[in-house]
């Protein structure tokens, strides 16, 4: 069968759903929720689509995409600029150098992996962020945040998942 | 066919991953050289980031009006639940107003009367502007919400924020449809206040917790738990007297503020501005409640 412009279209819109997914969780991160103490230590949404997606669709979200994500969600939230960039960034280059480690191992393996990521994440955008205002900063809202991120990354895997059949099934 | 896109597959692989290390290695530098932009040329990162959050303000809109609206009708569920208790209780916060209103009154003739008779020039009016939260910046690195009121609705950066309970912050950036509010418990938030019946003046400085510190008070000076802490005004740009909170620590930690605002549920926020620019441009005219105060 020959391929039309409409099916083209489409493929193209598909192909564009992983970054699509993770310019919107950017802003839906930044709902605020009427729950005691909850912006401070509110879940990295986005980080979690990142590191999903460099494992299953890395060609469909490579290394300059992953840049904006990270520049987004500096640029909205306020955080010295740059910081996001660069830590999604190292992330992408973690997750998608070590892609076959991954292939066929159980969602547990995922989501111990992640465990690590998210706390070396956690970890230097800590030290980044204390190194550019100058002080040091209160750890434990950012350790809050880590356990907060890997309690919410089954669930919104499991979201990512079924996008991905969604979207990308012929693939 | 199949074989020469093979080979050529071969032959493209290590071209490949050659390109994808060079794209990293030039992304990576980009997001240093960003890092070390944002640390000098603050107003063009600035203009990027109200750009940005003007673009996305719609979508933040959108996401947060829901959540509001579910958060509404919990809230009007809880209330009907204590209706009897809720009546009870503002009846008896009534009576005390009235009492406190005679009281309000009387001191505002004295006030009138007193200033009279020193010429005293009263403080320039304040016009409010009123808008939504549509974000707030999560993580533990920045206290700050974007609100969907900008330069089209007459913000200004600069002017103070509060809402029912007390200030909030102070406006620090300002697109077209939106702005972002600095929370006086955010890092680089400096707001000047006086403390206290003694009406000593300090700075209040947020370090990311919820109970910001007071700088720079003297050292004779002696601040007691519950002592009222309120914006001085100097500078211009704030109005004087805003309720920000009281004392709750005094100790090695530093002299502690437990803010009047409830930072879990800030919807509305009202932005004042106080007009600074209004000291040079205001008509001779009488202040608009002379009259009103009577």
């Amino acid at each position: 069968m020959k391929p039309t412009l409409v099916s083209h279209l489409d493929r193209a819109a598909r192909n564009l759903s992983p970054f699509a997914v993770c310019v919107l969780l950017v802003p839906l991160g930044m709902v605020p929720l009427p729950m005691p103490g909850y912006t401070p230590v509110a879940p990295a949404v986005a980080l979690i689509a990142v590191y999903y997606w460099s494992i299953y669709r890395p060609d469909l979200l490579p290394a300059v995409a992953v840049f904006a994500i990270g520049l987004l969600q500096d640029l909205l939230s306020g955080v010295p600029l740059g910081v996001n960039a660069l830590v999604l960034l190292m992330v992408h280059r973690v997750v998608t150098s070590q892609r076959r480690f991954f292939h066929g191992k159980p969602f547990l393996v995922l989501w111990w992996s992640f465990m690590l990521v998210a706390a070396g994440v956690a970890l230097l955008s800590w030290a980044l962020v204390a190194l550019l205002v100058g002080t040091l900063i209160d750890p434990r809202p950012v350790i809050a945040q880590y356990l907060l991120t890997l309690a919410l990354f089954p669930g919104l895997t499991w979201v990512l998942a079924r996008a991905q059949r969604a979207f990308l099934k012929q693939a | 066919m199949k074989q020469r896109a093979g080979s050529v597959l071969r032959l493209t692989t290590p071209v490949r991953a050659l390109a994808q290390r060079f794209a990293f290695l030039l992304l990576l530098s980009a997001a240093v050289g960003l890092i070390i932009v944002g640390g000098v040329d603050t107003v063009l990162v600035e203009r990027a980031r109200t750009t940005v959050v003007d673009a996305f303000a719609p979508i933040l809109e959108a996401f947060s009006r829901p959540i509001a609206t579910v958060a509404d009708i919990v809230d009007n569920v809880r209330e009907l639940a204590h209706l009897r208790a809720e009546n009870a209780r503002l009846r008896e916060e009534s009576q005390r107003l009235v009492r406190w209103q005679q009281v309000a009154r009387r001191l505002e003739s004295e006030n009138a009367a007193l200033r009279d008779m020193l010429n005293y020039t009263p403080d320039p009016s304040a016009r409010y502007i009123t808008g939504r939260v549509i974000a707030a910046s999560p993580g533990p690195f920045v206290r700050n919400v974007l609100v969907n009121v900008g330069a089209r609705d007459g913000v200004g950066k600069g002017q103070a924020t509060v809402n029912g309970q007390g200030l909030v912050g102070r406006v620090a950036e300002v697109g077209h449809r939106s702005a972002r509010v600095l929370l006086i418990t955010d890092l680089n938030s400096r707001i000047p206040v006086v403390v206290g019946p003694s009406r000593e003046r300090a700075i209040l400085a947020g370090d990311n917790s919820d109970r910001p510190e007071i700088l720079y008070l003297p050292a004779e000076v002696q601040v007691s738990l519950g002592d009222r802490v309120v914006t001085s005004g100097h500078g211009g740009v704030f109005a004087p007297g805003l309720p920000i909170g009281v004392v709750a620590a005094v100790g090695d930690d530093g002299v502690r503020v437990q803010p009047f605002v409830d930072w879990d549920r800030l919807e509305y926020l009202q932005l004042i501005d106080f007009g600074a620019d209004d000291l040079l441009s205001a008509p001779q005219g009488p202040p608009e409640d002379a009259e009103g105060g009577r």
